[in-house]
């Protein structure tokens, strides 16, 4: 079956769009083809630099013929509605159309259209311009003398030419023929921009992938990653190194070349009193090098890997050479950088946050320290730090913002702080915390133990957090712009993961308590205060701690209903909360757990209903003269258990959830039996009332562990 | 007829100048000359950022000398400057081959591609104070940025139509490769040896030491702030002197080169007061739209120009 080749040639592509675009192309080609009833057999979409390039391979030469039978007048009908049927039909006439009859309408005429399928490279031709006119680039742009017109066809990068061929393997295929804004498909392409520069003409993707092979130009990305990667170790071992892998980057120096050649450069190893975290930010972020180190150390090396687009007639010396050149320029300001950063100690950098504004309505970087490491101080205390380390940490966590090196590689951050903190003497809780405070940064960074960087962490979250909820700049739909739902998520992992025992409704209060007095934030207004950090804990922060459990595989009505019994002392205790619902959990797993449900909705079944048609709710206590003196057994005994069920009530206080479960566990018996034996709708309307109460009760027995109504299954 | 030596550009830094204005001139570039005024950028020259707006065809290549007051280091580094020449190519409508055009001029400066590596990294322009964006490419050589590569898309808030392709050479830097010297302040500038070898320290070293401090330190900031607010009401000022009446039969603008000047002055001014740390963050912004706002207005008068496409 024939095989469809195009080949998008433009100039040079932006290496982190090549992948997608890749995608983007096949799954519009194909899509539109499977559209359009055209079925294949595979697809593979190619990019470089330079091109993308697609393979579709198995596709029909054709259409699938379609026959239509289209009804017409009776026989007999007047002139004029034969020749429009015929018309419509495109018959030339009466006698091309077959006679059926009907026993109702007797005899009419029925056209027979046969429409044959459109040929493969009519549909393509219609399909592609479109496709390529409407491209889903992130950016575009209009180029030339076109881009005098309104209207004029965009691109990533100025697009020079097509290539699209259709044909099956043992025959020539043909070229399709489209034009896209003055843009001709063809059948011609162009190799390696240096290396093999002249132009190639192409049949199928079967000879245009080694045509172009053979000039010089590897078209799948993954090969070229290969290619680099293998080299790359190589070069390494040689010398008795190891590369220092980076994903990102190899990904990257992939979108940048079409024939990859690694070459090896070297630097002083007076450089290597640099740290290392800086020599690889610099050699990667301007240079888009490898670094490589020690094995048996685990040290940086002195040397670097990059990877050129060239096989240099020299065999690659002069680039080198130019590479070294630029490596060292930047190394020495890296080192300049690092040198004068330790002749200021972080404190004395604390004044220069004065002038720099964290947020307008928020005050400076400054006022930001301030309000860290001050509630650092008080969390210090809860999370079991020394509060002298916590609020010094807290202090120069933010100082190495206004280093050099940080001013140019903000990537740094805190880590920089952490060298500077270590030279200058600091605890190392204290150096440890600047760098850790940060974390996590995302749901794979590491949480951390240390109890110094612990309150420092949290006091950094909680008070960014609190701040933009007071000026009511919370995330919306999915703009997040100070990452806020990554804060939060840091808090519940911070919290969690040390087993934190952190009342947040309190540390928020105090939070805001701290802004509001520095002036930030309106009057602190009690009312206003009360409703900025209930939205906070209730709505933003049980969300989010619903969200990362369920990422946890924790089944999520639990959490509803576990999270929305606030009535008591622990409702704002995130651990607590997760520890109730693992507890939950474990009990609904068992017999006593799945009866008692089921007992629960049977209460509350009969509630809703009875109570809608009282028209009023039967929230009182029960009234246990009238179950002594006129109930039934069943229903004395439920009273019975039902009054010592504030034992559970009593086990959630003392945190022992599994006594809390046991307790209910014991409702179980004595709801089955009084649901047994007993008509909850006694004709005596006193009596009924006061079983309605006894299973209300039931209902609040069930609610001080969680909100059961909420459980689903 | 062969060059003589010390106008090679690998040896000299006029030489390279010289020879990147013959290579342009070749292609059909005018050679204009520098604009006589303080600007950040070569872009900021009318020949750039004026001709690129309206539909008339542009080719120019010049120097611009680009004064930069923040990056002075009182001739310390010696990669940094805060006067330092740019070589700008403007081409509008760009032409095809823009990119093997620039491959050439590579070539005339001696860099063979061959032996050197040469890569078109993504790198977005955008200038906040023009109002201006465009999409292209940093180009390396070996690692190292040399060039520029800009595709406007829009200048002074106005869509580019057509586009024109900007390039902008770092000729110290440039310089410093061909010549393989490791300071700006090495670099031989007249490409004779001996005592005859004038070099980049010997015309430029004092510049910077003096104008560091001057820019650090000296600059008179309360006069810097009264320039930028007259260079800003005398823009607006020419803008609304040179708008034709709404009667006349000619709908002419008659002042956007002068009233263009003062934006260019207020745009300065402004880099002044950065350099001597008496703007804050806040108010940088606004700063910054302020000018984008004068830029604005003289590119929407430079469209009702003659050489903004309007006929005569």
């Amino acid at each position: 079956m024939p095989d469809l080749l195009l080949e998008l040639f433009s100039e040079e592509i932006p290496a982190r769009m090549q992948r997608r675009a890749a995608e983007d192309l096949r799954k519009l080609v194909t899509d539109a083809l499977v559209e359009r009833g055209f079925l294949y057999e595979g697809a593979k979409a190619f990019a470089t630099p330079r091109r993308l390039a697609l393979h579709v391979a198995g596709l029909p030469v054709k259409g699938q013929d379609v026959c239509e039978e289209r009804k017409g007048p009776r026989v007999g009908s007047p002139d004029a509605a034969i020749q429009g049927f015929l018309k419509g039909a495109g018959l030339a006439s009466i006698d091309q159309a077959k006679i059926e009859s009907d026993p109702k309408k007797g005899e009419f005429y029925v056209a027979v259209i046969e429409k044959p399928g459109r040929s493969t490279p009519d549909v393509l031709a219609e399909i592609l311009p479109g496709i390529v006119k409407n491209f889903p680039w992130p950016k575009s742009m209009r180029w030339g003398a076109a881009s005098r017109e309104p209207g004029s066809l965009r691109w990533v990068r100025p697009l020079h030419s097509i290539v699209c061929t259709f044909g099956p393997e043992t025959e020539d295929p043909e070229v399709v023929r489209f034009d896209v804004d003055g843009i001709g498909s063809g059948d011609v392409t162009k190799g390696h921009r240096f290396l093999a520069p002249g132009e190639i003409r192409v049949k199928r993707f079967d000879d245009y992938a080694p045509a172009l092979e053979r000039a010089k130009v590897v078209i799948d990305t993954d090969r070229r990653k290969d290619m680099i990667l293998h080299d790359a170790k190589d070069l390494a071992f040689a010398q008795g190194l190891e590369l220092v892998e980076d994903e990102g980057l190899l990904e990257e120096v992939a979108g940048l070349v079409e024939w990859p050649v690694v070459l090896m450069g070297s630097f002083d190893e007076a450089f290597l009193d640099i740290p290392p975290e800086v020599i690889r930010t610099t050699i990667r972020a301007n240079q888009k090098c490898f670094v490589l180190r020690d094995p048996n150390t685990g040290k940086l090396a002195n040397k670097f890997l990059l990877t050129s687009n060239l096989i240099a007639s020299d065999g690659g010396k002069t680039i080198v050479g130019g590479n070294e050149r630029v490596v060292r320029a930047r190394l020495s300001d890296a080192n300049f950088f690092w040198k004068t950063d330790q002749q200021v100690k972080l404190e004395e950098r604390l004044e220069k946050l004065k002038s720099i504004v964290f947020h307008e309505k928020l005050g400076t970087q400054y006022e930001r320290v301030e309000r860290i490491a001050a509630l650092a101080k008080e969390l210090a205390l809860i999370v079991g730090a020394d509060p002298e380390l916590a609020e010094r940490a807290a202090r120069l966590a933010k100082a190495d913002l206004v280093t050099e090196m940080v001013g140019e590689f903000p990537e740094l951050q805190g880590l920089m702080g952490r060298y500077y903190a270590t030279l200058q003497g600091e605890h190392t809780s204290v150096a440890a915390a600047i760098e850790e405070h940060y974390k996590p940064l995302g749901p794979s960074d590491r949480v951390p133990t240390d109890p110094v960087s612990i309150a420092v962490a949290l006091a950094d979250k909680i008070d960014t957090l609190v701040g933009f909820w007071a000026i009511d700049e919370k995330p919306t739909g999915s703009k997040d712009p100070y990452a806020l739902r990554r804060a939060a998520l840091g808090v519940i992992r911070l919290v969690l993961e040390n087993n934190l025992r952190l009342k947040l409704y309190d540390v928020a209060k105090q939070s805001l308590g701290i802004l509001t007095a520095q002036g930030h934030a309106g009057e602190g207004d009690p009312e206003k205060a009360e409703l900025i950090l209930l939205d906070l804990v209730q709505e933003f922060f049980f969300d989010r701690l619903k969200v990362s459990l369920r990422d946890r595989g924790i089944r999520h009505d639990l959490i509803d209903a576990t999270v929305g019994t606030a009535a008591h002392s622990l409702w704002d205790d995130l651990l607590m909360i997760v520890r109730r619902v693992e507890a939950l959990g474990r009990f609904l797993d068992t017999e006593d757990g799945k009866n008692l449900l089921a007992g629960y909705r049977r209460a509350a079944n009969i509630l809703r209903i009875e109570e809608k048609k009282d028209g009023w709710a039967y929230n009182e206590a029960p009234d246990l003269q009238i179950v002594n003196d006129q109930g039934q057994i069943e229903e004395k005994a439920l009273a019975v258990v039902l009054d010592g069920a504030k034992r559970e009530a009593a086990a959630v206080e003392a945190e022992d959830f599994e006594g809390a479960m046991r307790a209910l566990s014991r409702l179980r018996q004595p709801v089955d039996a009084f649901f047994d034996k007993v008509t909850v709708n006694a004709e005596d309307p006193a009596l009924r009332a006061n079983r309605l109460r006894l299973l209300n009760s039931i209902r609040e027995a069930t609610r001080t562990v969680a909100d059961f109504s909420r459980i689903e299954g | 007829m062969s060059e003589p030596a010390h106008m090679n550009p690998a040896r000299s830094f006029q030489g390279l100048i010289l020879t990147l204005q013959r290579y342009w001139a070749e292609q059909g570039c005018l050679i204009l000359q520098p604009y006589d005024m303080e600007m950040g950028a070569g872009t900021f020259h009318p020949a750039t950022t004026l001709r690129a707006l309206g539909p008339k065809s542009w080719r120019a290549a010049y120097v611009q000398p680009s004064r930069r007051p923040k990056d002075g280091r009182y001739g310390e580094n010696p990669n940094r400057l805060q006067h330092y020449y740019q070589f700008q190519v403007i081409l509008k409508p760009n032409p095809p081959n823009l990119q093997e055009l620039y491959l050439g001029s590579l070539k005339a400066i001696g860099i063979d591609t061959a032996l050197h590596d040469i890569r078109f990294v993504e790198d977005d322009w955008e200038s906040p104070t023009l109002g201006a964006w465009g999409l292209g490419w940093e180009c390396w050589c070996d690692g190292m940025e040399v060039s520029q590569f800009t595709y406007f898309q829009q200048v002074a808030g106005f869509e580019c139509s057509p586009v024109a392709g900007e390039l902008t050479y770092g000729l110290e830097r440039l310089a410093m490769y061909l010549q393989g010297v490791e300071s700006i302040y090495d670099l031989n500038f007249n490409g004779l040896e001996g005592v005859e070898k004038v070099t980049y320290g010997d015309v430029f070293l004092q510049a910077e030491q003096e104008y560091s401090r001057h820019n650090f330190e000296h600059a008179d900031t309360e006069m810097l702030f009264r320039h930028f607010r007259d260079a800003e009401a005398a823009c607006r000022k020419y803008l609304e002197a040179g708008e034709p009446e709404a009667d006349a039969n000619d709908q002419r603008h008659l002042m956007a080169l002068p009233a263009y000047d003062q934006c260019i002055k207020a745009s300065h001014m402004f880099n002044l007061l950065d350099a001597r740390g008496v703007i804050s963050v806040t108010e940088r912004q606004s700063y910054i739209l302020r000018v984008r706002e004068l830029a604005k207005a003289c590119g929407a008068a430079w469209l009702k120009t003659e050489g903004g496409g309007v006929a005569a």
